[in-house]
């Protein structure tokens, strides 16, 4: 039988702001348990909420990012639920009337297709504490310092069809935020973290299968693998004359297996009502165009800006364009170097970010700034040294030299350019291997590149390329 | 609108509270009677009217954002039943 996979994905975004989405709060990360949770996180009697400001205008930022309406009203709203680390007894979330509403996103594939996921909605909410199950005597112990801190939930159609298009949607959003700079992106603290809905249905059908939710999958890796899982898991279930239950799953990545997370069978009943202590949002022309000048370049735009201005391959474009620091880093580069876009395009795509990778660095981190790349790029463009030397200078920058014309300097790299001396080395090497010559001549043609290794071993490679080739194609002929 | 027994037992266990089983007819006719008072307003033609969210006309103030409390875990947590190291406890929570 033909399956379909459909997935929605519902991403959770901290919104980069210094304090609480209600609170004056500080929401740093790593502070000492409940040292950041004030009364109003902790939903001690007669506090009110206050809303941040700057969370609204990021939320706006991404609505007019993706092209959605931002609501010039919106509300709200009170999710209840019993859980120790909502010390309220209900999250404040938004629900019948969200700030952003319909948008989308374009996502690239690996093999270059690309595709339009849309976005139902994003809307403004409270994160809830945590728990710590590690054994307190039996108890759980619960920090609020997480309680309150300002998430945009973006929650987008069923439009992925399998789990690679879903990784390639959660990087967009990703990289979308971190452009905005509304989010610091960072998984690893939870800054970023998805939802995935799952369901299965025989190709050509309509109507949507069973779905389960896969709650707070925290790397991309780990959306692919728990997607992947849960497929099977499903289809082997329908294909066995069984069904699939709704529920909660969750992806134990040691175990490599996802989970119901509730036996129970009731589905949750959120009551959700408008807060009476929070007002309706708006949101004035006057304020959301305001915002809209504050957009940086984004993605999309820089990309094909990328492939215009500096006649760079899509793939080129896409990988420089991956972060805002990566664009401007290699735009950078780009200009002390006086263009050659191509050549700066290659040292960075290839060699810096193989390096970055091998030590799991980013382009933030890199032991190499644009500077000091900029330095080597000049001399490869004006033939002081050859390719493969500048490999071995990049080495030397990379362990910490300051720049490319010290090393060059210091290790006597520079390209030999003399004719007269490459004419000399050529000679010698020719007069040297009489028996090479002689089959050469008789029509062993494969010999000239012995030849041509020959001169780089007596020059230590740093003869010119083209001029050895011309050169000693003359010699031979002689 | 009729409110069934189960109704009040679901809408008691949502909200956690406990009630006695031989309350829970009066509950049921009590509640009812809120929402048949409530349900006289569908006579009422609303087509053309905004739903409000709140009594007050006036829209959400905003607060800038600066962080400007300070730490009091210490005088929140000498009213809470059981802390450790910074933390409050509860009865063990099992997912």
């Amino acid at each position: 039988m033909q399956w379909e996979v459909v997935i929605g994905l519902e991403i959770h975004a901290q919104l980069a702001t210094q304090s609480k989405i209600f609170s004056a709060a500080s929401t740093a990360y790593g502070a000492a348990p409940n040292s950041q949770a004030c009364a109003v996180d902790l939903g001690l009697p007669g506090v009110l909420p206050v809303l941040n400001a700057e969370a609204v205008r990021m939320a706006a930022k991404f609505g007019l990012a993706i092209g959605a309406t931002v609501a010039p009203r919106s509300i709200f709203a009170r999710k209840n639920y019993f859980y120790p680390d909502l010390p309220k007894g209900y999250q404040i979330s938004q629900f019948e009337h969200p700030v952003v509403g319909a948008g989308n996103v374009e996502i690239e594939l690996e093999d270059g297709t690309r595709k339009i996921i849309g976005v139902t909605r994003a809307h403004l909410e409270e994160d809830a504490g945590k728990s710590l199950h590690e054994d307190f005597h039996g108890m759980t112990g619960i920090d609020l310092n997480r309680a309150g801190t300002p998430l945009l939930e973006i929650v987008s159609e069923p439009d992925m069809r399998c789990a690679k298009e879903a990784v390639a949607y959660m990087k967009k959003i990703h990289s979308l935020v971190r452009y905005l700079e509304i989010c610091d992106g960072n998984m690893q603290e939870g800054s970023f973290r998805c939802d995935a809905n799952v369901s299965v249905r025989i190709k050509g059908e309509e109507k949507l299968g069973t779905r389960s939710e896969i709650k707070n999958l925290n790397s991309f890796r780990f959306v692919e693998r728990a997607i992947n899982l849960e497929v099977e898991r499903q289809i082997d279930l329908l294909e066995n004359g069984a069904s699939v239950v709704q529920e909660t799953r969750l992806y134990d990545s040691e175990k490599h297996e996802t989970r119901s997370m509730r036996s129970k069978e009731e589905a949750f009943d959120y009551r959700y009502f408008p807060d009476p202590d929070l007002l309706p949002l708006e949101i004035s022309d006057t304020l959301l165009n305001e915002i809209r000048a504050t957009l940086p370049e984004l993605p999309d735009a820089k990309k094909a800006r990328f492939v215009e201005t500096y006649q760079l391959s899509f793939e080129e474009a896409n990988q420089l364009t991956a972060s805002r620091e990566l664009a401007a880093y290699y735009e950078q580069v780009v200009a002390s170097t006086g263009g050659h876009a191509k050549l700066c395009a290659n040292w960075i795509v290839g060699t810096l970010m193989g390096a970055l990778n091998k030590e799991g660095l980013d382009i933030t981190t890199s032991r190499i700034d644009a500077t000091a790349l900029s330095s080597l790029i000049k001399r490869i463009a004006d033939n002081t040294i050859s390719g493969k030397i500048a490999k071995q200078v990049f080495d030397a920058l990379w362990d910490g030299a300051a720049d490319a014309d010290s090393v060059i300097r210091e290790k006597g790299l520079q390209q030999i350019t003399d004719d007269s001396a490459i004419k000399a080395i050529v000679n010698d090497v020719v007069s040297n291997n009489p028996a090479q010559l002689e089959q050469y001549r008789s029509g062993k043609e494969k010999l000239f590149g012995f030849f041509v290794g020959q001169v780089m071993k007596a020059t230590q490679g740093k003869a010119n390329p083209a001029q050895v080739n011309a050169l000693l194609k003359k010699a031979l002929s002689a | 609108m009729n409110l069934q027994q189960s109704d009040i037992e679901k809408v008691a266990h949502l909200a956690r509270l406990k009630i006695e089983h031989e309350d829970i007819d009066t509950y049921a006719s009590n509640l009812s009677d809120i929402l048949n008072l409530v349900a006289q307003m569908d006579s009422v033609d609303t087509r053309d009217i905004t739903p409000m969210a709140h009594p007050l006309d006036l829209c959400q103030r905003l607060r800038s954002d600066c962080v400007d409390e300070t730490d009091q875990r210490e005088a929140f947590q000498s009213i809470a039943p059981a802390v450790e190291n910074g933390l409050y406890l509860v009865p063990q929570v099992i997912e």
